[in-house]
């Protein structure tokens, strides 16, 4: 790392966050002077341009790679029409221990005076809570589920390699061809898709003004610049944004900055769930490279500045801060880009190059919050790449996460996806399969599973607060069999998936008329020829997935029950529930006994796993084929993100001995401390779920440094991934830590702030989650060897 | 089909030989020595174990204790059963070129069960390795070492009254098996345990060394000591002979290493051998 990509990285570490509330006063005063006066899209495309007309601009010291969405960096931008933040939620973010952003007194008075009178009762957010049914409100309340789309607008957005061929003047030609195209007589909804292209073209001259400004503003600096290097490079920054966005990239550096560009339109536009992402950035970046060394214009040196000067605008820029249940189960500065590396071609070929090695190389010179990194790996890679990145993984940063990318085209062929579209796919924020660039695969929020058997023993009742929220079941004391049981269960499960789907569609409405993303629209494949929006159906996918948490305790759970209540009679189902009720109080030996002596998932115990395969079964057939509002279809995702601790919260004592309030298992990985017998009943347990049916799976694997030392080390980690590829797994994870090192950390904070942890599909500093995470981390089971 | 006892299998092995690997600990040793590492692994027969820590004096340890405190060490097990298990993580030995490590105890105590095992293995393709003391018997070691991929082979104590004295046995049989093992040049992974006070002395490590040389082996792993199965010894109601609170520093383990490098041999520490020995 030299001394500049050092200075900038120190600068992007140490800057605190903040709100900056510029974005929101452009928009109030846009929305003041021209509401009533357009279409929807074409007054979110203009909106969008006057943002790109007024907005702050910033060219840092040594920066080779411009533009920022606020003022200056770790400013974030608000979005009001989504969200209008109050008084109260912005001095609670100011004064916060946790993720905490600076809010200014100016700040705040802006949206005393401005902000917050014009967009109350007029954001997404009060829009959605208007519309939803009583009885959803109460599930959401209850934490049987939570909901994406209430406070950020639908996202999940990766591109694939259309920006680096066409620039924004070349998809402009493809707009006004799909306007010419429309068929007025034929078409009825032909007046709105004009209406919807002439937006994306509003959107696009925006971008296009944003980087002229910056090439201006480049200009002038290198006017008045009397440092001789620094002023060639602020002419070549301004030649640059000349360039791109408007045409195609022509070296490494117009493609980078070419990006970065289209990154900031999509995150200036609206708030999408996990920002944006560039997919695939190796095989984008490789033919600029290539040329670049074969024509002398570039070195491998170069290369890796530029790069690493794009990384750290991704760390500029930490997650737009959220409010209610939202930031109760993600409060986290992340804004989950995931650079995907290696994988394979669309022509099946093996997509590993310099590049791949490249990126790895700044990944573990440059730990960094963000951007988050994965590998793609599919059997035709080689050993090589999977070992290089084994050492990154072992420094204990959290990434990159490990992908099976063969299994990855699979479950997208499977969905009806091209599979030379499918290659081009990958995972965009945590572990989430979608096809980059032409598909809106829309994460609708969580399903806290284990709350749905809680209520299945409560005749639909929530125990915690009495309330119904299900259909009636019927007293499990009656049950007398296994069956009759997961029946009940699997009619939790069905009403309330049922609930979230039928408000899901509702708001996806609401987003596709009343707030849709023309710039997004413009590069995303299919919605200029499609003439309609990302959030209506205009890409060429549309994928709507509900995330299932708690499989493990769910699991276990049944195990449980099953094994002691119903088969071998050891606990009466009265004398359990009453247990649960009491969260343990009086009967410790219950609680060890459900905990020590039944069978649990991750041990490679095909009693617990076969029960796990049921679960799985009932919530694919619960979940998958559901219709969308596009026309296309739900599917089933096993992730957990960080909402296992929040719905751990809503949850009671449950039947494996868990007591009330702690965590639910994490993504597809064991419930803590359930697995063991080491990672190979762990990978075995979990090859038993037919992944490939699935939009993702996650599995969490902590190791202590000592496992993995040495080249033999990486060689069994190596080994330990392609078998669990071969058996068919989605994505592992690894955290390299002891539990030592993380005691301390909790202890003393300042000595451990550069601690970078995987947390649950992304890293993290250890030091800013709460003690229950914190906790939940050290608790998850050590697999170590000795 | 053969039965057996076994004490404990361990999936993910990564110490006991190339790859991961599969342990199974058989049960039963004809020596005792002072530091052994695994002290419930010695009686040929199930043992009650007792762990303080876990139990919550609930009282009910002659139904079923329900936190696991209260346990048998000790399982009788047909080689089929043993079998499932090592079968199950074959892709693991495959994709790693790990296999299965036959530990104990001493695993030749039991050479019907064991031979059984190495053949059932043998047939499935999976590599066979097998952790001993070398204290058995050469009509049985013969038979063993012919069902064999690769010995991990335990050299204590050179000299014959000292052996005696921290191991309970002689160790004539000991280096004889392993002269034998030398020149009939089959695999053999040789292991010196470097207890402090015992067995670290320069003179036994330049004999061991010096007897090594002699028979043509190239290589020795030297196994630092640690001192944390005191706990071990305390759950089958016994005492460790060791002082506590010792361990191998790292002071000793390179003059060790100095010694037997001087003697013309390759010294891994930890013992964690990366390449498959053929």
């Amino acid at each position: 790392m030299n001394a500049r990509i050092e200075a900038l990285r120190r600068a992007s570490i140490e800057t605190r966050p903040s709100v900056s509330a510029e974005r929101a006063a452009l928009a109030t005063d846009f929305y003041l002077q021209n509401e009533g006066k357009y279409s929807v899209p074409e007054m979110r495309g203009l909106h969008f341009k006057y943002q790109c007309e007024h907005k702050t601009l910033y060219i840092g010291e040594g920066e080779l790679i411009v533009g920022e969405r606020g003022p200056r960096p770790k400013a974030v931008s608000t979005y009001p029409e989504l969200t209008c933040h109050s008084v109260e939620d912005l001095e609670i973010l100011n004064s916060r221990k946790m993720t905490s952003y600076d809010v200014s007194p100016e700040t705040l008075e802006i949206y005393r005076e401005k902000v917050i009178p014009y967009w109350t009762g007029r954001s997404m957010r009060e829009q959605v809570f208007r519309q939803v049914p009583p009885e959803w409100l109460e599930s959401y309340r209850a934490g049987m589920f939570t909901e994406f789309m209430e406070q950020r607008a639908p996202g999940h957005t990766t591109l694939d390699g259309t920006i680096y061929e066409k620039g924004l003047a070349d998809l402009k030609l493809e707009i006004r061809a799909s306007i010419a195209g429309l068929d007025y007589l034929h078409d009825p909804e032909a007046a709105g898709k004009a209406a919807e292209l002439r937006g994306m073209a509003h959107a696009c001259d925006g971008a296009i003004v944003f980087a002229r400004r910056h090439a201006d503003l480049a200009g002038r600096m290198a006017a008045e610049e009397k440092d001789g290097e620094r002023r060639n490079e602020l002419l070549k920054i301004a030649e640059v944004c000349r360039r791109v966005p408007e045409r195609a990239p022509r070296d490494l550096w117009e493609a980078l900055q070419m990006y970065w560009f289209v990154h900031l339109g999509t995150i200036t536009e609206l708030n999408g769930w996990d920002a944006m992402n560039p997919g695939h950035l190796d095989r984008h970046l490789h033919p600029f490279y290539e040329k670049g060394i074969a024509d002398g214009t570039l070195t491998r040196e170069k290369a890796k500045e530029l790069i690493a000067c794009l990384w750290i605008k991704f760390n500029n820029h930490p997650a737009p801060p959220k409010v209610g249940v939202t930031a109760a189960e993600s409060g986290t500065y992340n804004d989950f880009t995931n650079i995907n590396i290696g994988g394979i071609h669309a022509d099946g070929s093996c997509a590993v190059g310099d590049v791949s090695y490249l990126l790895l190389e700044v990944i573990d010179e440059l730990p960094l919050l963000q951007p988050q990194s994965n590998i793609q790996l599919s059997r035709k890679n080689p050993d090589s790449f999977l070992k290089a990145a084994c050492r990154v993984i072992r420094k204990g940063y959290g990434y990159p996460s490990v992908f099976n990318a063969d299994l990855v085209v699979g479950q997208q062929v499977r969905a009806g996806k091209k599979v030379e579209d499918a290659r081009e796919g990958g995972c965009s924020g945590c572990i989430e399969t979608g096809c980059f660039g032409k598909e809106a695969y829309i994460l609708t929020g969580y399903l806290n599973v284990p709350k749905l058997l809680e209520a299945a023993l409560n005749d639909g009742l929530d125990p915690l607060s009495g309330k119904r929220v299900g259909p009636p079941t019927g007293d499990p004391r009656t049950f007398g069999d296994f069956d009759k049981l997961y029946h009940a269960f699997v009619r939790q499960l069905e009403y309330t998936v049922d609930l979230k789907i039928r408000v899901n569609n509702l708001i996806e409405r609401i987003y596709a008329e009343r707030m849709p993303a023309p710039f997004l629209s413009a590069v995303i494949s299919d919605c200029i020829q499609n003439g309609k929006d990302y959030y209506d159906g205009g890409p060429r996918y549309n994928t709507n997935y509900i995330q299932c948490v708690g499989i493990g305790t769910v699991t276990d759970c049944l195990a449980a029950l099953k094994k002691h209540v119903f088969e071998d009679g050891t606990v009466s189902m009265d004398r359990l529930l009453e247990a649960l009720r009491n969260d343990f109080e009086g009967d410790e030996p219950l609680r060890q006994l459900l905990a020590n002596r039944t069978p649990f998932y991750g041990n490679d115990d095909d009693y617990a796993d076969s029960i796990m395969q049921r679960v799985y079964g009932s919530l694919f057939e619960a979940i998958d084929g559901k219709p969308n509002t596009k026309g296309t279809r739900y599917h089933l995702d096993m992730l957990s993100t960080t909402c296992h601790i929040y719905f751990g919260s809503r949850l009671g004592a449950t039947a494996n001995g868990r007591l009330a309030g702690m965590p639910a298992s994490d993504g597809t990985s064991p419930s803590h401390g359930a697995d063991r017998h080491g990672p190979t009943a762990v990978i075995r347990s979990l090859a038993k779920m037919d992944q490939s049916k699935s939009g993702g799976t996650l599995l969490n694997q902590k190791f202590l440094p000592g496992t993995l030392e040495g080249e033999d080390g990486i060689a069994k980690m190596a080994a330990l991934i392609r078998t669990y590829f071969r058996l068919d797994g989605h994505h592992i994870q690894f955290n390299v830590v002891n539990a030592a090192t993380l005691r301390d950390a909790q202890q003393n904070p300042d000595r451990h702030r550069n601690l970078l942890v995987r947390v649950a599909g992304y890293s993290d500093y250890f030091v800013d989650l709460d003690k229950n995470h914190q906790d939940e981390i050290i608790a998850r089971t050590e697999q170590h060897s000795f | 089909m053969a039965a057996g006892m076994i004490f404990h299998i361990a999936r993910f092995a990564t110490h006991d030989g190339p790859g991961i690997r599969t342990t199974v600990f058989l049960k039963g040793c004809p020596l005792e020595c002072w530091w052994c590492h695994n002290p419930e692994s010695l009686s040929p027969n199930p043992q009650a174990a007792w762990n303080e820590s876990r139990c919550i004096r609930c009282g009910n340890c002659e139904t079923l204790c329900p936190t696991g405190a209260r346990d048998v060490v000790g399982q009788r097990v047909t080689a089929g059963e043993v079998m499932a298990l090592i079968e199950r993580d074959v892709p693991f030995y495959e994709e790693s070129g790990g296999g299965v490590t036959f530990s104990g105890g001493e695993p030749l105590m039991q050479h019907e069960f064991l031979e059984n095992l190495l053949v059932l293995c043998g047939r499935a393709g999976i590599h066979r390795a097998v952790d001993t003391s070398g204290y058995a018997p050469r009509k049985v070691f013969t038979r063993i070492a012919g069902l064999t991929d690769l010995f991990l082979y335990d050299l204590k104590l050179m000299n014959l009254s000292e052996h005696r004295k921290y191991t309970g046995v002689d160790n004539e049989r000991i280096l004889s098996n392993l002269e034998y093992l030398a020149s009939s040049k089959l695999p053999v992974r040789v292991r010196i345990p470097l207890i402090p006070g015992i067995n670290d002395a320069p003179g036994n490590l330049e004999a061991a060394g010096a007897f090594l040389r002699k028979l043509g082996l190239a290589q020795v792993d030297l196994l630092p000591y640690h001192n944390r199965m005191a706990s071990k010894y305390a759950r089958i109601g016994e005492t460790c002979r060791m002082p506590p609170g010792i361990s191998s520093g790292d002071g000793a383990l390179e003059e060790a290493e100095r010694i037997l490098s001087s003697c013309g041999l390759t010294v891994t520490i930890g013992g964690n051998p990366g390449e498959r020995e053929n």
